[in-house]
């Protein structure tokens, strides 16, 4: 197995491969350690945080947005969606309070206020 | 007529910075005038994260972003004048404004003018075709989702891959529709490479560089663009054509600094950056008048938006205090591989002075030399220079202060 992985840590951007030498991972093109750790993760327990927007219920065609207060697993982004199209506030509404809990492992907070 | 010491025209990131600067600086008697509900301009539609990490050392959404600002205007009694749309500013600094108490007059011994920018349109592009429905410039499609949650589109090609363009494509996949494709005029793109990551490739969503809208279908509601392979005179090429059948496109083809205020105010403008010649504390050749933010120059980060708008509420502050830096005014030019370099005056004042640029194209390993006649003045190297990023280089005092020609930043590729 062999994979080109763009380092997204710092705006050098660089390019890494990652291979797999009898069952450990092998980095190659990185410049610091965040690089090497940055593409194994992508291998092995890719994550990203999910910004969206959740309805206010007691106003006329508003969204309030959201964020999951850790990163979650890549592959679980567009369930954190599915969710999130089923959930309302009431507003008012400020940042950090919590929206949903137990979502993969963390939360899903405002983040913007709605007086 | 009411009478303050520093006006801030525009209420977003620079404008709250600057006043923020200004009124820590000693000068307390500074108001913003924004012609929105609300503070925060732009970030408020700008729900993804990932600003802040320069400036405050923590990754976090617009609003959030928005919110620091906005809570240390609170904390500090800044008055902000909402809903209040500044018709024009005089040369002598008298400004007025719209808003719902009729029109209102002020004279300041100081104005910041922290507009930002706005989006280029369908109408600048002439890209033929017929006039449907589902033509979205990227920002408006932006806060029609994010702030009304109104759906713009089920498929969609983007044109243009700045990293508005790119957050849309990641955007509307997430809320469930099929981002077909990204067209990039130029060979390279002009986002982030983090957008293009987190944005394109998470997605599966194609990238076409050298490629373009070349025509607009559709009767009531758009219903496909053909898309083309561009020359290097950048006109579509016949062979490359192509249908995309599609409900939506989002124009993400540059941002123009809104410097309508500034022209009608005869204030000298640089013809590249689109925005007002200034010094290094920010102040434009009419003097008491000050430009940040991304009407001065479009920023890719917000946080060096923030940083700019300091140095204009600082210098600002001081030219009320009677504290403002004497000196000698030496001029800034691009030289091989630059586009420009702000501030285009430098004052020699004893003190180091920041140059910002943008190169022309992307570049591998490069070494920039600021330079005045034979004098070199400061030597920078990157690992690359791309015209998406900003670079900042920074002359010492003592190099300037024996400075007589003007100062010419040049790169070459090593």
């Amino acid at each position: 197995m062999e994979r080109n992985i763009t380092c997204i840590i710092c705006p050098r951007g660089c390019p890494m491969t990652v291979k797999d030498v009898d069952g450990k991972l092998e980095v190659t093109g990185f410049s610091c350690p965040k690089g090497e750790k940055y593409a194994i993760d992508e291998c092995t327990n890719p994550v990203r945080t999910v910004t969206s927007t959740v309805r206010v219920s007691n106003r006329k065609d508003t969204m309030v947005s959201v964020k999951t207060a850790a990163p979650v697993p890549k592959g679980k982004m567009m369930d954190v969606m599915a969710l999130l199209r089923k959930t309302a506030v009431d507003a008012p509404v400020a940042i950090g309070q919590v929206v949903l809990t137990d979502v993969f492992g963390t939360e899903v907070v405002i983040t913007k206020a709605i007086d | 007529m009411n009478e303050h010491a520093i006006i801030v025209v525009g209420g977003g990131p620079a404008g709250m910075a600057a006043a923020i600067a200004a009124y820590d600086r000693g000068v307390t008697d500074v108001v913003i005038l924004d012609r929105e509900p609300h503070l925060g301009g732009i970030l408020m539609q700008c729900i993804h994260n990932g600003f802040g990490l320069h400036k405050l050392g923590q990754e976090l959404t617009g609003p959030e972003y928005a919110a620091v600002y906005e809570r240390k205007v609170a904390e500090r009694g800044i008055k902000v004048y909402y809903e209040t749309t500044v018709t024009h500013v005089s040369p002598d600094r008298v400004v007025t404004a719209q808003s719902r108490q009729g029109i209102l007059k002020f004279k300041a011994q100081a104005v910041i003018l922290a507009m930002g920018c706005r989006e280029r349109s369908r109408g600048a592009l002439n890209i033929c075709g017929s006039r449907p429905a589902g033509v979205y410039s990227a920002g408006t499609a932006q806060k029609l989702m994010n702030c009304e949650g109104y759906m713009v589109g089920k498929k969609v090609v983007i044109l243009g891959s700045g990293d508005i363009g790119l957050i849309m494509a990641r955007r509307m996949s997430l809320e469930g529709a099929k981002v077909e494709a990204v067209c990039e005029l130029m060979p390279y793109s002009g986002g982030l490479t983090r957008n293009i990551v987190q944005c394109l490739e998470d997605f599966g969503i194609p990238l076409y560089l050298s490629t373009t809208v070349a025509q607009i279908h559709g009767d009531k509601r758009l219903e496909g663009v053909t898309i083309a392979q561009v020359d290097q005179r950048r006109q579509p090429i016949e062979e490359t054509k192509r249908y995309i059948p599609c409900d939506t496109l989002l124009l993400s083809v540059g941002l123009i600094p809104e410097n309508e205020l500034t022209r009608a105010c005869g204030i000298p403008m640089d013809p590249i950056t689109n925005g007002a010649l200034v010094d290094d504390t920010c102040q434009t050749a009419v003097p008491g008048i000050f430009a940040c933010g991304n009407v001065l120059q479009v920023h890719d980060l917000v946080d060096y938006v923030s940083d700019e708008a300091e140095r204009a509420g600082i210098g600002a502050a001081d030219l009320v205090l009677g504290a403002n830096a004497q000196g000698e005014l030496v001029a800034t030019k691009p030289g091989n591989g630059v586009r420009y370099v702000i501030p285009q005056n430098v004052r020699k004042a004893g003190q180091d002075v920041s140059l910002f640029l943008r190169v022309t194209q992307p570049f591998g390993k490069v070494k920039f030399t600021v330079t005045s006649g034979d004098q070199v003045l400061a030597v920078a190297k990157r690992l690359k220079a791309a015209p998406g990023e900003m670079e900042k280089i920074t002359v010492k005092a003592e190099q300037l202060a024996n400075v007589t020609e003007p100062i010419v930043v040049a790169l070459e590729e090593l």
